[in-house]
């Protein structure tokens, strides 16, 4: 029986002054499969909402990522930021491509160790590691990077005792001309007091000084702070070399490349905006190769690049659950997918397709997630398909942030899969139940009957 | 629930609203069921007629229904029913 597909029925006015924003061409072209795997099915065997990771994007952005830089200089390294992604298959994705990795807590050094990451290939950020991981991570001979004088003197105390010289690395704060700027990790630049904290590693024998560090902060959608950053670390590592005659192993550029996606407010998409990883590799590398370094001192370059890497290969499918009315006659969408899996929705105007194939017809509509509270927003306005209750969507470019700052709240957090590069579907972090959450609380005798 | 007299509705889907200046458009199922209340056909009646033509079942159609001529109501498109 040959009856037409049913679209639900809607009426919008037509604005004659709207401005430009709105007359760029809105696509929402359906994703009805990733990788080759149709989306429905995936929901059907694992569930909705879920998360879904494209282990070949993973592997071609690392690569397009590592040959930016490698064609432009001799001695490139990346290190996976652990806080960005620590699901395991996908820190051991970026380890097989070469990774070295980047933690911020001892935690993360330890789940970095269990992925068989080698001591030596961890570098140990942040701004607090417990005596035990400092104890830990110089045995391992890690690369500790030091974020305050505090830390400095607990690692001489704690060097005392142990036979292996700690390897360090400092941190580096700066004014790269973009405000607000941070100056709470490290040490500053402009104020000497990177420069004083140098030296004194310099006049502690017992420490051995690997290299430099800087953060210049996350989602840096021009090159220029990177051109001023790479200066002046290039000019403290020079700084070294003729005072101490010290050439130092390496100089971490950290993280802070734009992913693709769209900052919320943003007028055009990042998909139109972000800088390619040719254009961060240019800025960093050219002021490099201006500084002083002999060529047979030519410091390792060690980017921390987090969202830039993942952002793309991973998405969340959900289903719509549905549809209503604002008082003001704006449509609304409720998903089964809310902040607490999307944390990202605080920061991004994300890109959120349909499913399944659909008209080009549009409307206004709010996107909520399924959590009762008024937070609880995707997108607060945004020219959407008309998806029914029942239907499937996809958010897109989800890899990063989300999978570790998502939250157990009000709903559980659901299944993760990867589909690897044959087309195959592995289940790489298993949702949690009413037991994952009742296996670590303890409920007194005497509050045991209500 | 009536359709005001006076508009103006193209074959394509466009409304114009000559009281107020405003226009609309329509998606081809908008476009038809508008057509079918302008030809006083009940609720009945269209749920009957979109429910042979398109796969859909009456629930779900009479769902958006409501949701579509309250938006109709909200663009005041239609005459206020009598009390
Ligand atoms: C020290 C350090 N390195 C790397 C990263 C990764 O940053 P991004 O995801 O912006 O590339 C971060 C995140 O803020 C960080 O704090």
């Amino acid at each position: 029986m040959g009856k037409k597909p049913f679209e639900r029925p809607v009426i919008t006015k037509i604005n004659a002054g709207m401005p430009a924003k709105f007359g760029l061409q809105i696509r929402h072209d359906p994703i009805t499969d990733i990788d080759g795997v149709p989306l429905q099915s995936l929901m059907d065997q694992y569930g909705s909402p879920l998360f879904v990771y494209s282990e070949k994007t993973i592997r071609q952005t690392y690569i397009e990522a590592y040959r930016a830089f490698s064609s432009r200089y001799p001695n490139v390294l990346l290190a996976w930021s652990y806080k960005t992604n620590y699901i395991n298959a996908i820190c051991n994705i970026f380890h097989q491509e070469g990774a070295w990795a980047e933690v911020v807590s001892g935690f993360e050094y330890r789940k970095a160790l269990k992925n068989g990451v080698n001591g030596g290939h961890i570098i140990f950020n942040g701004p607090y590691k417990s005596t035990d991981d400092l104890i830990l991570a110089i045995n391992n001979e890690s690369l500790i990077h030091i974020d305050h004088f505090d830390e400095l003197y607990d690692i001489i105390e704690i060097s005392k005792s142990m036979e292996k010289k700690p390897k360090v690395a400092v941190r580096v704060n700066m004014d790269i001309g973009i405000y607000p700027a941070w100056d709470r990790f490290g040490f500053n630049y402009e104020n000497g007091e990177a420069w004083d904290a140098l030296n004194r590693i310099m006049h502690y024998e017992n420490l051995e000084l690997v290299g430099l560090h800087t953060h210049i902060g996350t989602y840096i959608m021009s090159t220029a702070p990177y051109k001023v950053a790479s200066k002046k670390m290039a000019d403290l590592a020079i700084g070294l070399a003729r005072k101490f005659n010290h050439h130092i192993q390496y100089i971490d550029m950290g993280g802070g490349f734009a992913s693709k996606n769209t900052l919320k407010g943003g007028y055009y998409p990042g998909s139109d905006t972000t800088p390619s990883f040719d254009d961060y590799a240019e800025a960093i590398i050219s002021e490099l190769m201006k500084a002083e370094f002999a060529p047979d001192h030519l410091p390792m370059l060690i980017l921390e690049t987090g969202r830039a890497l993942i952002d793309d290969a991973g998405y969340l499918a959900g289903t719509v659950i549905a549809n209503k009315r604002l008082a003001d006659g704006q449509r609304a969408s409720i998903l089964d997918a809310g902040v607490n899996l999307l944390f990202t929705s605080f920061w991004y105007d994300h890109d959120i397709r349909p499913g399944k194939d659909v008209s080009d017809q549009t409307e206004e509509t709010a996107i909520f997630g399924p959590l009762c509270m008024n937070i609880d927003v995707i997108r607060k306005s945004t020219a959407f398909p008309l998806l029914k209750k029942g239907d499937p969507f996809v958010i897109k470019r989800v890899g990063a942030y989300n999978n570790t700052q998502w939250l157990q709240f009000i709903t559980m957090r659901p299944n993760v899969v990867l589909i690897d590069l044959k087309g195959k579907v592995h289940i790489i972090r298993e949702k949690e139940t009413l037991e994952t959450l009742n296996q670590h609380e303890y409920t007194p005798d005497h509050l045991q009957v209500i | 629930m009536k359709i005001k007299k006076n508009l103006a509705i193209s074959d394509t889907g466009f409304v114009f609203d000559p009281s107020t200046g405003d226009s609309y458009t329509l998606n081809p199922i908008g476009l038809e069921i508008i057509q079918l209340l302008k030809n006083n056909l009940s609720l009945e009646e269209i749920t009957e007629h979109m429910t042979r033509e398109y796969d859909v079942d009456s629930n779900t159609f009479e769902r958006y229904f409501y949701d579509f001529t309250g938006m109709l109501k909200q663009m005041q498109l239609v005459i206020p029913d009598e009390a």
